[in-house]
């Protein structure tokens, strides 16, 4: 299948206060020349640790912060150049699901305006074609048609994060981007928002961009995954060869740190432990930025930074051991 | 061995706007020196209640001790006074806090804030408190502790921060530490550092830990036993890896299953996790004389909605409160 989205050396980065000097400026690279693409219908999940840069990654493509350089094209159209209507136009293709469904309802508002709000803001549509819309969506997300009328403190966080859901569904947009979308639930809750997230790609064909640090929803819900670390991808792969063989080091050390209920597993796999702390991002290494936490690290990786490159079958992986 | 620690039909209530709500209702369980004991459920269904009330901070005037004995080394804690209370906290007993960046004082230095656990409890000098205060941070496993005694909580990461919290809970040499989500706001591979970290400094000091988390894969790694709670009550107790092989409560079952556990060798075909529907019930339901569980349940019965289910006992201690549980 065709790519949808395709996204080629972002960039995006902040200016941050360091001390020494009321000019100096410097630079946090939160996401740096980073690429990948994900086919049509499929999800691709970037999994890492806080920092890494996932979310801002994802904010670029949404255009919710502005990239640094680089292009993200959906269909084949560069989205960091739009502006205005055009600019509007491509919202409606792109949608976000956010973490925190506490904080990311208006308490104000009722449900049925929370999930309208898109279709207010961003289409033509009139009165009557929106309030259908809305229920259809209601009803897609498995929440009640009585229900549009409450506001969010009356729902549980589990059908907060279905409001959610039918808000990003509300413009029919191509690509859905998830950004944690359970870590705030309750396990017993993720399991159905996970289902109801597969049920709803395939009944409508949707593409998601999937922000997650736990592996074991990334495996479940994704078809590719690309591992970040300080704003770098250090691997990217689809999610056989991901889980089967791991090539990274830090990947490693990421699939062996997960606890596991699996007796077997525990006993035959030694866990990896990286130690110490991620480096400073604004003054970043030269070489490998994960050189100096990792267990296999050579001289060749404190001065020289890995290219992220690729096997014939396609598994990249950014790292000069490899 | 006589118990370290005795939990006995211990009932709290809350005051709401409701009305009273028992948070706990009728929990046994024991402690032993040296054991890890897990506390899991969604949240709301009484974990944290558990440990406020064994640490005598239960939230004044809103929640009280109804019921029950908290008996530790042969003292009902539930009995003691404030003064006594204050005396076992944080050197009996004492306990990590899920966010590590909250609940460290922010204008304090890391180490102004162990040698007061220390200075207040054993009565150390202020020298040798701050002494004692590396000595704890080094073995926390701090890199350069001499230096980073005199940092704020601000100047270290979310991991660091946990660390101190622990160097300080382990300052008098608890008998008990008490871990409330510990990692939950960490990274998996500092998660995994913590979790080590606390595995061998109770092997070398022999505390007895109570590891209250969501996570099945954390208890099964850390905990030899565990007690799943549900709406405040016991719905299952007993040893770790036989509760995951076989589960004797559906609420347990459920837990286990609706997780996708992470395999190394993943299948191309996907289905659908196994869904707990519903949610824990409300305050106000708390306490009624039937299964708490059954209107999320798969195995209801009438049995589940007119009466409250009995302990059913098996083999090596595991017990489940549910009418069906030999048939699960």
């Amino acid at each position: 299948m065709s790519d949808l989205l395709k996204v080629e050396n972002l960039s995006v980065r902040f200016e941050v206060k360091r001390g020494g000097g009321w000019n100096k400026k410097c630079y946090l690279y939160a996401v740096d020349d980073v690429s990948f693409t994900v086919k049509k219908g499929e999800t691709l999940a970037i999994v890492g640790e806080s920092g890494s840069g996932k979310t801002t990654a994802a904010l670029a493509v949404a255009r919710l912060v502005k990239a640094h350089s680089g292009t993200v094209a959906l269909a084949g159209e560069n989205i960091l150049q739009k502006e205005a209507e055009d600019l509007r136009q491509t919202r409606q293709k792109v949608q976000f699901i956010f973490q925190d469904p506490y904080s990311s309802l208006n308490p104000r508002k009722r449900a049925e305006a929370i999930v309208r709000e898109p279709l207010d803001s961003l289409s033509q549509k009139t009165e009557v074609e929106k309030a259908k819309i809305v229920d259809e969506l209601f009803e897609a997300v498995g929440l009640r048609p009585e229900q549009q009328r409450l506001f969010p403190h009356q729902f549980s966080g589990g059908q907060r994060q279905r409001i959610g859901i039918a808000r990003a569904l509300a413009t029919q947009p191509e690509l859905i981007i998830c950004d944690e979308p359970v870590s705030a639930l309750d396990v017993a809750v993720q399991a159905q928002i996970l289902n109801l997230l597969r049920k709803l790609q395939k009944n409508f064909g949707l593409t998601y961009l999937f922000i997650s640090h736990d592996l074991g929803v990334v495996q479940h819900m994704s078809d590719s995954i690309a591992v970040m670390y300080m704003g770098r991808v250090v691997e990217h792969a689809d999610r056989l060869s991901l889980f089967q063989t791991p090539r990274h080091p830090y990947t490693q050390a990421l699939l062996s740190a997960v606890p596991t209920v699996d007796r077997a597993k525990r006993a035959q796999q030694k866990r990896i432990l990286i130690p110490g702390d991620p480096p400073d991002p604004v003054n970043l290494p030269l070489g490998c930025r994960f050189a100096n936490r990792c267990p296999v690290a050579e001289a060749i990786c404190q001065t020289v930074e890995p290219e992220l490159k690729s096997d014939a079958n396609g598994h990249r992986t950014a790292c000069h051991l490899v | 061995m006589s118990h370290l620690l005795e939990v006995k039909n211990l009932r709290i209530e809350l005051t709401t706007r409701d009305g009273v709500a028992p948070v706990i209702d009728d929990l046994s369980f024991t402690l032993n020196p040296g054991e890890t004991l897990s506390f899991v459920g969604e949240s709301g269904c009484g974990k944290s209640m558990t440990a406020l009330a064994l640490m005598g901070l239960l939230p004044e005037k809103v929640g009280r001790v109804a019921a029950g004995n908290i008996i530790f080394n042969g003292e009902d804690l539930s009995q003691a006074s404030d003064q006594r209370l204050r005396a076992i906290r944080g050197n009996d007993i004492s306990m990590i806090f899920q966010e590590p960046m909250t609940s460290l004082n922010p204008v304090f230095t890391i180490g102004e804030q162990i040698a007061e656990v220390l200075r207040a409890h054993q009565g150390l000098s202020r020298r040798t408190a701050w002494a004692q205060a590396i000595e704890l941070l080094d073995a926390v496993r701090i890199p350069n502790a001499k230096d980073r005694v005199s940092d704020y909580p601000f100047q270290m990461s979310g991991g660091q921060r946990q660390r101190a919290m622990i160097a300080m809970a382990l300052a008098c040499q608890p008998k008990i530490l008490i871990a409330d989500e510990p990692t939950t706001a960490l990274d998996v591979t500092v998660q995994a550092q913590i979790f080590d970290l606390l595995t061998d400094l109770r092997n070398q000091t022999g505390a007895a830990i109570i590891l209250i988390t969501h996570d099945m894969g954390a208890v099964a790694e850390m905990a030899e036993r565990m007690i799943v709670m549900y709406a405040g009550r016991k719905a299952e107790l007993g040893p770790v890896d036989q509760i995951i092989e076989h589960p004797r409560h559906p609420y347990t079952k459920g837990l286990i299953e609706c997780v996708p556990h992470i395999q190394s060798n993943p299948s191309i075909e996907r289905h659908d996790l196994v869904e707990v529907p519903g949610i824990v019930p409300s305050l106000r339901e708390f306490g009624k004389d039937q299964c708490l569980f059954a209107s999320r349940c798969a195995y209801l019965t009438e049995a589940c909605l007119t009466s409250r289910p009995d302990e059913k006992h098996f083999a090596n201690g595991q017990s489940a409160d549910c009418w069906h549980a030999e048939a699960i």
